[in-house]
């Protein structure tokens, strides 16, 4: 075990390894052979639907369930039979789980409680993380006496104060407002940066796992579906569940007709006329795909454009949605498109560059058209 | 609309007059200077002065008190032991069945209930020789019996309604089972404790047919002696304890909700005070 550690500090690759964990409820697979490997310092999110397993792979990091299969190494220790009282790894819990009967300072103080450490430590240590998230002026309250915001910070000094390895977020951001998310994820990751301890956010939400994370793993009935950058992730999904699951995406049956100058071309009945794509590693002539473009990768225009795909449409229904606009086209074979647009001028309701029923040209590039197997 | 509703004013007064006109007839009659009890004889205070000169009514009152809490206790410790387990151990064998006989008992009718107990004293104290003779001892076990049932279900209602992430979330600060439930979840359910005791006492306090089929001689609970004593007719001094005893339970009544309305206000306004800051 002592070459096992070696050898993952010298770049803290592995810090955390998942190897073929499955959990099943009853006759209900939870988690399927998950395999993850996560990074010293990394700030990861397991982002999923409800029921994907997220959760439950959460929960056995923390070591609330066992999995029935498979090992899980925290900085190259095992954490079989490692009860969830001995393990280097914290917890922030989605309803916070704070002691009511305890003051914001008493909450935060608990963890160290059994730790081996003297008081003048302990005062020393609390005071610190009171000062993290800048709650010193209400260390004396109780959670019931403060706001939700608030409480979300003490739930987040209470699980750092040990100085865990491992952090575990559940849905960090779920219980609270709009406006406090946008300012709340920019000061978790500033946390992080600060404290540097690597962090498994796991969350429903794609905008969170987007910013916050700087790498997901799609899950879905149990099975990582990928895992890479958000970028990645956006971009370049591998198959049609991730595409379809962040963001949203315009999808055709296709299939290739030939590969030339590094550009693909489809025969696609449901856009009426050939598709044109970059080509791509593994996608060959006669193959079935699909073809998918994101929304925000379409522009509408009223004269015809210079593009590698263009199409005529019909603008069926509009949504204004302030900074930008979703419009619904109809294609002349009756396929429906949705495109956005980013609304750059000021302009008033009748200025819109289409409106309902006027007849408009759309074009995106060859590039922005994801192939995914079908 | 200005129209009275006659029809429901007249039938709270009814309600209202069903549950109080015996109370206060019994309390007036404790005045009562008369040796009968039904015959009003003027005023007087005589039949209280001898109430705390009846040795006998005294001793009931602190026998039956000794009874009540020494089984209310007991009953707290094992009815908590009890709700906890059937409330947070989700799967163990026989879970549906231990659930069963522990709130049966909140079913079962007194006197089976009272046989039941009476027939097992008497088999242990042919078998081993104890209890040797019925009292303080079998009438407090057998308190203990039923009333941890309340106690039991009650700290289960309470615990089953709390977040069991609260618990975690000490486990997962490095608390081992025993401190977490030292630390949290005691302090959560300490209210539910306090009413399972309370409701434990007072069910012990006014048991008559338990402690009838239980007790032995020398051993008379206030209950039984009040009892005993109407058989032979209702006597003013009765009246007498029986108003002591409305006072007593009026004015803890009282308090118990002066002290929880205080507590409401206080929490409310400790909520608006933090809404005010967050603002």
């Amino acid at each position: 075990m002592m070459e096992e550690r070696a050898r993952q500090a010298e770049d803290g690759a592995g810090f955390i390894r998942i190897e073929n964990v499955s959990k099943s409820f009853g006759s209900f697979k939870a988690v399927d052979e998950v395999s993850l490997s996560i990074s010293k310092g990394e700030l990861f999110a397991l982002l999923g639907g409800s029921g994907c397993g997220k959760t439950t792979l959460l929960r056995m990091l923390a070591g609330f369930e066992t999995p029935d299969a498979g090992r899980i190494f925290i900085d190259g220790q095992d954490m079989a039979g490692v009860a969830p009282y001995d393990r280097p790894v914290n917890m922030m819990f989605q309803s916070y789980a704070l002691f009511p009967h305890m003051t914001v300072e008493g909450n935060i103080g608990y963890g160290l409680k059994y730790e081996a450490m003297s008081d003048a430590e302990r005062k020393d240590r609390v005071r610190e993380m009171l000062e993290l998230v800048q709650l010193t002026p209400l260390a004396g309250r109780k959670p019931h006496q403060i706001s939700g915001g608030q409480r979300q910070r003490v739930a987040l000094a209470r699980a750092l104060a040990r100085q865990p390895k491992l952090l575990l977020l559940d849905e960090p951001l779920g219980a609270l407002d709009k406006k406090l998310r946008e300012h709340t994820q920019f000061e978790l990751m500033n946390i992080q940066y600060k404290t540097g301890v690597t962090f498994v956010v796991v969350t429903h939400d794609q905008e969170e796992a987007m910013t916050l994370a700087n790498r997901i793993a799609v899950m879905d009935k149990g099975v990582v579906r990928q895992i890479g950058s958000p970028t990645e992730i956006y971009e370049n999904p591998k198959s049609r569940f991730v595409a379809d699951f962040i963001g949203s995406i315009n999808r055709f049956a296709a299939a290739i007709v030939y590969v030339k100058d590094g550009i693909a071309v489809l025969d696609c009945a449901e856009l009426g006329q050939p598709l044109q794509a970059r080509a791509e590693d593994g996608f060959e002539p006669g193959m079935r795909v699909t073809a998918a473009v994101r929304p925000e990768k379409i522009t509408i225009s009223r004269e015809r454009p210079e593009a590698g795909n263009v199409l005529s449409a019909v603008v069926h229904d509009l949504g204004y949605f302030g900074k930008d606009s979703l419009y619904r086209l109809q294609l002349p074979t009756g396929k429906m498109i949705s495109a956005s647009v980013v609304n750059t001028r000021r302009a008033g309701e009748n200025e819109r560059i289409a409106q309902w029923d006027d007849a408009v040209f759309l074009a995106f590039d060859p590039a922005s058209v994801i192939l995914l197997r079908d | 609309m200005n129209r009275r509703p006659v029809f429901l004013l007249t039938v709270l007064a009814f309600g209202f007059a069903f549950f109080y006109v015996p109370i206060l007839s019994m309390i007036i009659y404790s005045f009562n200077r008369s040796r009968l009890a039904t015959v009003w004889g003027g005023f007087s205070l005589d039949w209280y002065g001898k109430l705390f000169h009846n040795r006998q009514i005294i001793d009931a009152a602190l026998l039956s008190l000794e009874i009540a809490l020494v089984s209310a206790t007991l009953a707290t410790i094992l009815g908590t032991m009890a709700g906890i387990a059937l409330a947070r151990f989700r799967h163990f064998r026989g879970r549906t069945l231990f659930s069963g006989f522990i709130t049966a008992p909140l079913i079962m009718p007194e006197v089976i209930t009272g046989i039941s107990m009476l027939m097992l004293f008497i088999l242990m104290a042919n078998w081993i020789g104890w209890p040797e003779k019925r009292g303080f001892m079998t009438v407090t076990i057998a308190h203990i019996t039923f009333s941890m049932t309340y106690v039991a279900t009650i700290v289960q209602a309470r615990l089953s309604s709390t977040d069991h992430s609260v618990e975690e979330a000490a486990m997962d600060l490095g608390a081992k089972p025993w401190q977490v439930l030292r630390d949290v979840t005691l302090p959560i359910i300490a209210p539910a404790i306090g009413s399972g005791w309370l409701l434990a006492l007072t069910i012990s306090l006014d048991d008559v047919v338990i402690s009838s089929f239980t007790t032995g001689p020398g051993s008379t609970t206030l209950p039984i002696l009040i009892w005993s004593k109407v058989k032979l007719g209702v006597t003013p001094d009765i009246n007498a304890l029986a108003s002591l005893i409305i006072l007593i339970v009026t004015v803890a009544v009282i308090a118990a909700g002066v002290i929880m309305a205080r507590a409401d206000r206080k929490r409310e306004a400790d909520i608006q005070r933090a809404i005010k800051d967050n603002g």
